[in-house]
């Protein structure tokens, strides 16, 4: 099993690589990255966190989790803005961009330092694909060591 | 016979290669620039977000987008699809 320094490194770092991964896919239209980028951080925090603990800890941390709901709902959330966008004009159409609503004011041409509240569609789909990216590679690294590390502990 | 073909085909595709490679454009001059124009121009008053990759990736492009998130879906039932087979045969 794992040693002592790896898992208190793990408890250290593991809430700084899921707070940049959740700044990554927030800040994905302003930043560089976005939904891929971000989700695939949070994995990997989430990654470091299942290899560091035993069989036993990482069953009871993930038992209560809904990865598959998580990225049911990514994919669904995506599918369902693309389809709101038919409504106003065609698919993926970027409806909220400059409405006012949630996400939707105006950004101001040529250089400016990047407001959060903009961005109009985008902020929604990249919350959406990083859920289902962080879900989709989460869920692999998990089934991985669960089933690959049967024999090991049973 | 397998190591001469294998030869040829090195040779053949080294040449295509190389040739593509003496003939590429010029770094920063591309044939057509009107879309890249339109997009830097336009994509942060239509699509209103600093960061235009990810108005191209997201907006403009937005369908590509959906099949790479379908992609990663399909990574995942077929590492589930095999592994719990595996899985099961242990138990």
């Amino acid at each position: 099993m794992t040693t002592v320094i790896i898992r208190t490194m793990t408890r250290i770092l593991t809430p700084a690589i899921l707070v940049f991964g959740s700044y990554i896919i927030l800040h994905g239209h302003l930043t560089p990255g976005g939904g891929f980028q971000g989700g695939a951080v949070f994995a990997s925090g989430l990654a470091l966190l299942i290899i560091a603990f035993s069989r036993k800890r990482v069953k009871e941390m993930f038992e209560k989790v809904p990865l598959s709901v998580f990225e049911s709902i990514g994919a669904l959330g995506f599918l369902g803005i693309g389809l709101m966008g038919i409504v106003m004009y065609t698919f993926l159409r970027n409806f909220i961009a400059n409405s006012g609503a949630p996400f939707g004011m105006p950004t101001p041409e040529g250089i400016n330092p990047g407001f959060l509240n903009t961005g109009g569609t985008l902020p929604y789909l990249n919350i959406f694909v990083g859920l289902k990216v962080l879900a989709g590679l989460t869920s692999i690294v998990l089934i991985l060591f669960l089933i690959l590390r049967r024999e090991e502990n049973e | 016979m397998r190591k001469l073909l294998g030869i040829i085909a090195l040779t053949v595709f080294s040449i295509i290669l190389f040739l593509t490679a003496v003939h590429l454009r010029s770094f920063g001059s591309p044939p057509h620039a009107e879309m890249d124009k339109y997009f830097i121009e336009h994509a942060q008053k239509e699509a209103s977000a600093n960061n235009v990759v990810t108005s191209v990736v997201f907006d403009y492009r937005g369908f590509d987008t959906l099949g790479e998130a379908t992609v990663l879906f399909t990574a995942v039932s077929g590492v589930l699809m095999a592994l719990r087979h595996y899985g099961g045969r242990k138990k």
